[in-house]
This record gives C-alpha cells, sequence and structure tokens, in this order.
C-alpha cells in the first residue's frame, strides 16, 4: 500500500501527470463535442474544465501543483496568437476590404461592452474593486489582468472573469448569429473575438477560417482600444 | 517543424520585447502576430528570400504548423481556465449578480458589434459589391 502511494506522490509532482490528465480531458472532450455536431453548449474548454477540475477535487491536488505541469499548454497560448498572422495573411484582400466595418464595430462594440458592464454593475451595486475588474473582462487575459491592476482592480478576478466571459460568448455566438439570420461569417467572427476574445475566436475557427480569421482581429484590435477607452469610461461612468 | 516552431517563437520573443520596452497596451504576442505577417509579406515578395530561408519555412511546414496550433486553441486556455474551478468561493458571493452582468453585456457586445459591422458593410459594398466571404 505504501509503494502506491509513494508511486502516487511522485507522480502528481511531475508535469508528466498533469500535463496527461489536460490532454487526456481535452481528447475526450472534443470527442463529446463532435458527437454533439459542436453543438454551441458542448464548449469543449468548458467541458474540459470540468473534467481537470474534478480530477483535482477528487484527489484533493491544489491549483498550483496541476498548473505546474499544465504550464506547458499555457505557453502555447502565446505561439498560437503568433500564427494568427497566417490565416490574415492568406485572407488579406477580404480583410482589407472590409477595414472600414471592422472599425465602425470595433469602436461601437468596445464602447457598447464597457458602459454596459459599468451602468449594470453600478444598478445591481457590485462593489468597486469588482466592477474595476469586470471592466476589461472581454479582452484576452493578459491585457485584461493589465488593465485591471492599472486601474486598482484584482488581476485574479479579472483572469477569471475573462475567462467565464470566453466561454459565454463562445456557447452564445452561434444560437444568436442564426437567429439574426446573419450569414456573413466576416461579422460572426469579428463578433466573436471582440467580445470573448481568444475563446470566442477558437469557436469561430471551428465554424469557418474566414469566421476565425476575422476573430482573431477583432481579438487584437479590443485588446488595444479596450487598454484605452476602459480608465476613461469608469472616469465618466463612475 | 523545428525551424518552423523557432520562427514562431522569435517573432513572439521579439514581440514581446518591443511591447514591453516601449510600453505599449499591445501583448507580445499580438506584436509577434504583426512580425509574422511581415514575414510572410517578405518571404512571398520577389526579393529571392526563398533561396536562403531554411526549407521548412518555403515549403508549407510552416502552415502546417501554425495550422495545427489553431485547430487547438481551446485545449490552450484549458490551464488558467481550470484556475476558475479553484476561485469558486470568491466567485460566490457575487455570484447571480456576475453572472447577469457577464451574460448581458456579452449578449449585447456580440449584438451590437455584429449589426454596425453588417450596416456599415452593405453600405460601403453597395458601391463595391465584392465583399462576399
Amino acid at each position: 500500500m505504501s509503494g502506491d502511494f509513494s508511486l502516487w506522490v511522485y507522480l502528481a509532482g511531475t508535469p508528466l501527470l498533469w500535463l496527461t490528465v489536460t490532454l487526456t480531458s481535452y481528447v475526450l472532450a472534443d470527442r463529446i463535442a463532435v458527437a454533439t455536431g459542436r453543438h454551441p453548449i458542448a464548449n469543449p474548454v468548458l467541458i474540459t474544465v470540468v473534467l481537470v477540475g474534478t480530477v483535482l477535487a477528487v484527489t484533493g491536488t491544489p491549483y498550483p501543483t496541476y498548473f505546474e505541469g499544465a504550464q506547458f499548454v499555457h505557453f502555447l497560448l502565446g505561439p498560437a496568437t503568433v500564427v494568427l498572422a497566417m490565416p490574415l495573411y492568406e485572407r488579406r484582400a477580404t480583410v482589407l476590404r472590409a477595414l472600414v466595418p471592422m472599425l465602425a464595430a470595433l469602436l461601437a462594440g468596445a464602447a457598447t461592452t464597457l458602459a454596459v458592464v459599468i451602468v449594470l454593475a453600478r444598478l445591481l451595486d457590485i462593489p468597486q474593486p469588482i466592477l474595476i475588474s469586470l471592466a476589461p473582462k472581454s479582452v484576452t487575459s493578459g491585457v485584461a489582468m493589465g488593465i485591471a491592476e492599472a486601474l486598482g482592480g484584482d488581476p485574479t478576478l479579472t483572469a477569471i472573469l475573462v475567462i467565464l466571459t470566453g466561454i459565454i460568448g463562445a456557447i452564445l455566438v452561434t444560437p444568436m448569429m442564426n437567429l439574426l439570420r446573419i450569414r456573413d461569417m466576416r461579422a460572426r467572427g469579428f463578433a466573436a473575438g471582440l467580445a470573448a476574445h481568444g475563446i470566442g475566436t477558437a469557436r469561430a475557427f471551428q465554424v469557418s477560417e474566414t469566421a476565425g480569421t476575422f476573430a482573431g482581429i477583432a481579438m487584437g484590435l479590443n485588446a488595444f482600444l479596450t487598454a484605452i477607452l476602459a480608465p476613461l469610461a469608469l472616469h465618466l461612468l463612475f | 517543424m523545428i525551424a518552423s516552431l523557432a520562427l514562431i517563437l522569435l517573432a513572439q520573443l521579439v514581440g514581446e520585447v518591443l511591447a514591453r520596452g516601449a510600453g505599449v497596451p499591445i501583448p507580445g504576442p499580438v506584436i509577434g502576430m504583426g512580425l509574422m505577417f511581415g514575414f510572410l509579406l517578405l518571404r512571398d515578395s520577389r526579393i529571392g528570400l526563398p533561396r536562403i530561408l531554411p526549407k521548412p519555412l518555403v515549403d508549407g511546414t510552416l502552415e502546417t504548423t501554425a495550422r495545427g496550433l489553431l485547430m487547438n486553441l481551446s485545449l490552450m486556455f484549458v490551464p488558467a481556465g481550470v484556475g476558475v474551478v479553484g476561485r469558486l468561493d470568491l466567485l460566490r458571493a457575487q455570484g447571480l449578480k456576475l453572472a447577469i452582468v457577464l451574460v448581458v453585456s456579452t449578449a449585447l457586445s456580440l449584438l451590437v458589434t455584429v449589426l454596425v459591422f453588417r450596416a456599415v458593410a452593405s453600405r460601403v459594398e453597395r458601391r463595391r459589391p465584392d465583399g462576399e466571404a
């Protein structure tokens, strides 16, 4: 018995175990998503998080131990952002033609997000530090955390709100766009990337490569614009 | 494969250095995306860069590596996402209110963005009817 236990103690501390758990859970989640015909509710990020979260809860593994192993997967977010240049390059003519609608949608979308978040949070009496942490929630996590910290919010809370926003956006986008009868994949993708950053972009790539390309652009542009607008909006609406 | 990864990491590294150095609010990887875009433009221009580049960067291996990463973008949000499970206590206190704010604002954000995009696009493209993606 004690032999088994020492094997567990050894494995639980190595990246091997938590990498394997992460990848296996993802493969399983992806199979579930495919089995539902990639139904929006069967979001692969959501399913994988629930699976891994359950394993951690059952084994009593603290999150930092898990992250020690899973950080290799987390690291790939950077390179994956860099290679968004590839679909962008292949569709550069389409993107260039859509420059005016993109900039208009960017301004309108970023301003709406900030205004709705701040006004709604005030109406609901959400305490100020949490409100500040909420403001940049549609922006990709690294930048959002920076914005929250600069304004006096809680960056850890922001990271959580960013991930939740991404999952909510990725689940909402397809049914909403179908309901609105919008078939323009450029517009659909751009909205997904603006409202739900990388998780929305991942969803957009599942639907169409054009949608994914525009989602990636929206994610990058919104990170930039919200960093400028968030302090202004908090000042004006507070 | 390795040459492609090296190029991708190099773009990210230079992007990170530029972002930190200039203190701009753009994340390093996003600047890296711009640099990679510039590389692709240069590679396919007529200045003869392909002859001195490692073969994997011109024979489609770079494209395959990129596609492989993008196909599995969802996976990369898992480690950060699992952090949510660890902080459920933090969310519990304000849970319902936060849920309302997140769902309503995300839905409105999607709605306004897509409607403005379509409204402006149909106005601009009536003159140049070539916007079909």
